[in-house]
């Protein structure tokens, strides 16, 4: 009976017009083609996992590991600021070098690159996860297990994550500190998502085509994964894309205040607290992992507004 | 009414005391022994232990806990004989590292972190609101436009890094304000407001951003409404078809979200404190936790949560006040 259903439910999807057979995904896809901001964006964010996934290459091709000390282009009469002029911009350190040390800058970009978008990938994965097994467990079974799961939501959301992130972290002595990074995220990150998936999967199960589905016979597990899961997708798209720059964010912002990734490994959080001893003498230091975070931020946000509205449109169509 | 106001205090509560609960149990279970890093290098055994007994970190855990929570609401005692310390009422225990009472620190500092809350919290709303009320009325205008792309790319700029360019550009190169400080408004009103200028814009920024997309996507919603056409269509004028009709509706949800905002700032703005070297609670938070002050760490964790419960109960009454169709029976 299920699997009749089921079948039914397929072939009406392939044997419908192609026009209308599209994804959400693919819809989302096929309208930010003609958008030339989120092409702009996601051509940059593309460069940089590249350049992420490319940073040994980088390094062989300057010949300038990340923690690599360069004296040669420091000048200690100067208290240790970068030779010539632009924070010492010159053929072999593209960005310049940090003071005192001579680390190339590019690299340590390059490098810093890989431990963000690592964590915030890995911390996506991790809060959508549990949000979206959490929030449709609590949606689907009600009751006390919903009592339970939205009270522990309730919970913590009411910490102050940012404050308590800091204290966990600090007083976690020493251990792996990006999975402990994404560990801490994640925990404070899923029940926003999970608010909502609760609250649709509850709207959806009031559905005619749920309960058609649950009447027919289908077994909890298909009313899951094929009735309620795919309706889903669209908005677990777009809570996604729009997360994400949030964790780049949580996470340089951890390392700006010496909590996240720890030293010699760079990150861009950590370089930008470093700069800020010398940002009067060389800008340079400062701006150039500002610029890069900045810049990251704003295309994955660019991103994620683009596809909102995008999906907000097919859902108006 | 009444029924529903209990219920949700007592939720608070509830909340408020697992918020405590699980600091305490964390710091408890992870940070090293406070009473070795009191008795510093000189240390004895003996010394150690008198330490353990006055602070009472010697008894179990939830003797301890149950000692915390009766000093919030009944004040405590610390030692015994005559060194005997008493803790009055809202009792928050005193710093590992100055010894001063937690409470009064908190008091200290209180002013500097509303002084900032409130002074953003005014930029924020009239900056995005007025923003977003005119991207709505001129929509699809080159205005609104870059308006709206501005406000992307101000709500995407971390608060340390706009912290770091402004005080770049505008204290050391241009030099028009001084370098920030907590001045008490009678001392200095001038100097007061430029050393505050620049922590108030960065911590604005990224909620204005917010807001003005916020505001812009509510107004254009109500302006398709029917109500809004009928009153339009009566002969209203159009300035005062805005202000009666359609402000009201669309700015209902920004006042949920502002409640909660500025809640949160309260338990400390944390980052730019830090960055600008403000002496409020934020900074208090970070230092404590840099020199691993338990009680400091434990009272800012509290008073943050109480801000964000408190402030999330007050929100959900002035929404049913202002918005009927959600009204409590």
């Amino acid at each position: 009976m299920t699997t009749a259903f089921t079948h039914d439910a397929q072939a009406g999807t392939s044997a419908g017009a192609p026009g209308a057979s599209i994804t959400p995904g693919r819809r989302i896809l096929g309208a930010l083609r003609h958008d030339r901001a989120a092409l702009l964006s996601a051509s940059f964010l593309a460069l940089m996992v590249l350049m992420a996934l490319c940073a040994p290459l980088i390094s062989a091709l300057t010949g300038q590991g990340p923690t690599q000390f360069d004296m040669a282009a420091i000048d200690v009469d100067a208290g240790g600021l970068p030779k010539g002029a632009f924070g010492g911009i010159s053929a072999e350190h593209p960005f310049g070098v940090e003071p005192l040390n001579g680390r190339d800058i590019l690299a340590r970009i390059a490098y810093g690159a890989r431990v963000s978008f690592l964590i915030a990938a890995s911390a996506t994965v991790l809060t959508t996860l549990l949000g979206v097994v959490l929030g449709m467990v609590a949606g689907f079974y009600g009751g006390w297990v919903d009592q339970v799961v939205s009270r522990v939501m309730d919970f913590l959301m009411a910490f102050p994550a940012l404050i308590f992130m800091i204290a966990i972290l600090s007083s976690l002595p020493t251990g792996n500190r990006s999975l402990l990074l994404v560990a801490v995220i994640s925990l404070f990150g899923w029940p926003y998502l999970a608010r909502v998936v609760r609250g649709q999967t509850l709207t959806l199960l009031n559905r005619d085509f749920v309960e058609a589905a649950r009447a027919s016979g289908a077994s909890r597990r298909d009313l899951v994964f094929k009735e309620i899961l795919p309706n889903l997708r669209s908005s677990l798209i777009v809570m996604t894309t729009l997360a994400v720059p949030g964790y780049i964010g949580t996470e340089a912002g951890l390392s700006f205040l010496g909590v996240g990734v720890s030293p010699p490994t760079p990150s861009w959080g950590q370089m930008i607290a470093n700069s800020v001893t010398w940002y009067a003498v060389d800008p340079l230091y400062f701006a150039i992992p500002g610029l890069f975070l900045f810049l990251t931020v704003l295309s994955l946000t660019v991103l994620g507004d683009r596809v909102r509205a995008a999906t907000d449109a097919g859902e108006a169509a | 009414m009444a029924r529903y106001l209990a219920g949700r205090i007592t939720g608070l509560v509830l909340i408020l005391f697992l918020v405590c609960l699980f600091t305490y149990l964390i710091f408890f279970k992870l940070s090293p022994d406070p009473a070795l890093m009191i008795c510093g290098k000189t240390c004895t055994p003996e010394r150690v232990t008198q330490i353990r007994t006055v602070l009472g970190i010697d008894k179990p855990f939830l003797t301890q806990f149950w000692d915390f929570l009766s000093g919030l609401f009944a004040g405590r005692d610390y030692g015994s004989g005559t060194n005997l310390v008493h803790c009055p009422a809202p009792c928050l225990g005193y710093s590992f590292q100055t010894n001063q009472s937690v409470w009064q620190m908190v008091l200290d500092r209180l002013p500097v972190t509303a002084t900032l809350a409130i002074g953003a919290a005014t930029l924020w709303l009239l900056a995005g609101i007025t923003m977003g009320l005119l991207s709505a009325v001129k929509e699809g205008t080159w205005w609104d436009r870059s308006a709206m792309n501005l406000a992307l790319g101000g709500a995407s700029i971390p608060n340390y890094v706009l912290a770091l360019a402004l005080q770049y550009v505008l204290v050391v190169k241009l030099q028009i304000l001084p370098f920030p400080s907590s001045v008490a408004f009678t001392d200095a009103p001038w100097l007061w407001f430029q050393s505050y200028l620049m922590p108030w814009i960065v911590l604005a920024t990224g909620a204005a951003c917010l807001y003005a997309r916020l505001t812009r996507a509510n107004v254009i919603d109500t302006l398709a409404e029917n109500f809004f056409r009928t009153a339009r269509s009566k002969g209203l004028a159009p300035v005062l078809t805005m202000r009666r009709h359609a402000l009201r509706p669309a700015l209902t949800p920004i006042v949920t979200i502002f409640g909660m905002d500025f809640a949160a700032l309260l338990g400390g703005a944390l980052i730019t404190e830090t960055v600008f070297g403000l002496n409020g609670i934020g900074k208090m938070a970070a230092d404590s936790i840099a020199k691993n002050d338990q009680p400091v760490i434990m009272a800012v964790t509290l008073l943050a949560a109480f801000f964000v419960v408190v402030g999330n109960v007050v929100v959900d009454l002035v929404y049913t006040a202002l918005d009927p169709r959600v009204r409590i029976r």
